[in-house]
């Protein structure tokens, strides 16, 4: 998990910017040229939104008003990001109150009326700005067990995986999380049950417990089946309607459910 | 409403939810009226006269909806969490919604008519 983390954090920027800077903290109304955009600056509990007026052009991602604002008008600001193409899963924020991947989504899809509010991610603590602590969501995926075990080791010879099996399919429908926590940001549940697992580690245990490659399913189940582990959700579906990759952690943890339970009523 | 509610499943579960608080409401009320006929036949006969009242059979059109919303929600949930998942939950969900008001539309009419 470290590497997770350290590829996260490496891209806090901080850099500094031209004296000459547009003033972009004139409030104005929104036109088809400029964007006005309140950016949350502070901490949780002390902070307000800032309000910008930010050149508009097309093709614009979130990402992008972000950056300009920092380059051109408050070096100050903080926020996290690196590949700008939807693979690093840094970028994450709350866009006009819903939670995005701010490098793949365009102004236009999103903005109303011209303008954006940017805040940094629901149910995370805040560091500063727009930049959330990501721990408690990677402390919950070593929690629910959703990290491999392995069951064979380098001196064994490679194991065949059949891409046909039920178990495959479900697995491979489950592994395209690039841990971007937008699913725990949309999640009422995470919001509600502070010690609930959230819909990342579980799609992720998910995986696991179909991947004949790994060693612990009953480990896992385990993981899944306490006080914050799958039963608490109530299916409202956040997790799938807000996805970046159009994963289904919902559905995953319906298969956890099932899972926990067949266990249950087989007497393990 | 918070914007990131703003999709089906969501509103689903508000509205499961929801009727199933008006159902908890609605029980100790139904209860009181039945143990009318403990006190005669003539005591209940007057409690069930309000039942004449066109208001009344507003209040049923709401109850049977409120029956058949949390009928038709609990059975998506059950299918979502019992049976291999689907993709169509949004079309389930609305299709739900769609059976509650046919069948509670279906009851005041017949209500109405007779």
């Amino acid at each position: 998990m470290q590497s997770f983390r350290s590829l996260l954090y490496r891209f806090s920027t901080m850099t500094t910017l031209p004296s000459s800077a547009p003033d972009s903290t004139v409030t104005k109304k929104p036109t088809r040229d400029v964007l006005l955009v309140s950016i949350w600056r502070g901490e949780a509990d002390e902070g307000d939104f800032e309000a910008h007026s930010v050149p508009a052009h097309d093709n614009q991602t979130v990402l992008d008003v972000v950056s300009w604002v920092q380059q051109h008008a408050d070096p100050t600001l903080s926020y996290r990001f690196a590949c700008r193409v939807g693979m690093c899963g840094s970028c994450a924020m709350m866009v006009n109150g819903e939670p995005r991947w701010t490098c793949r989504t365009h102004v236009s899809k999103v903005a109303d009326d011209g303008a954006l509010t940017v805040a940094p991610l629901r149910n995370l603590p805040v560091i500063k700005d727009l930049v959330v602590d990501m721990d408690p969501f990677f402390d919950k995926w070593v929690a629910a067990q959703a990290v491999h075990h392995p069951s064979h080791s380098r001196a064994d010879p490679m194991q065949p995986v059949s891409t046909q099996t039920p178990e495959r399919i479900s697995a491979n429908e489950a592994i395209e999380c690039i841990n971007c926590a937008v699913c725990y940001a949309a999640c009422d549940t995470v919001a509600n049950q502070p010690d609930y697992l959230g819909p990342a580690a579980l799609n992720r245990a998910w995986a696991l417990i179909n991947d004949e490659k790994d060693a612990a399913r009953q480990e896992i189940l385990d993981a899944v089946s306490g006080t914050g582990g799958c039963h608490n959700c109530h299916s409202q579906g956040g997790c799938a309607h807000y996805c970046p990759n159009e994963l289904n952690p919902m559905a995953s943890v319906a298969g956890l459910k099932r899972a926990t339970a067949m266990r249950f009523f087989k007497g393990r | 409403m918070q914007r990131h509610r703003r999709h089906g499943l969501w509103l689903s579960f508000a509205l499961h939810r929801l009727s199933g608080l008006g159902l908890a409401f609605f029980l100790p009320l139904h209860f009181l009226m039945l143990s009318q006929a403990l006190g005669g036949a003539e005591a209940l006969d007057t409690a069930l006269r309000w039942t004449d009242n066109p208001l009344f059979k507003l209040a049923e059109w709401g109850l049977v909806f409120l029956l058949s919303v949390h009928l038709f929600g609990g059975l998506r949930l059950i299918a979502l969490e019992w049976l291999p998942w689907t993709p169509g939950q949004r079309s389930l969900a609305a299709a739900a919604v769609a059976a509650a008001f046919a069948l509670s539309t279906g009851f005041v009419l017949t209500a109405v008519v007779t």
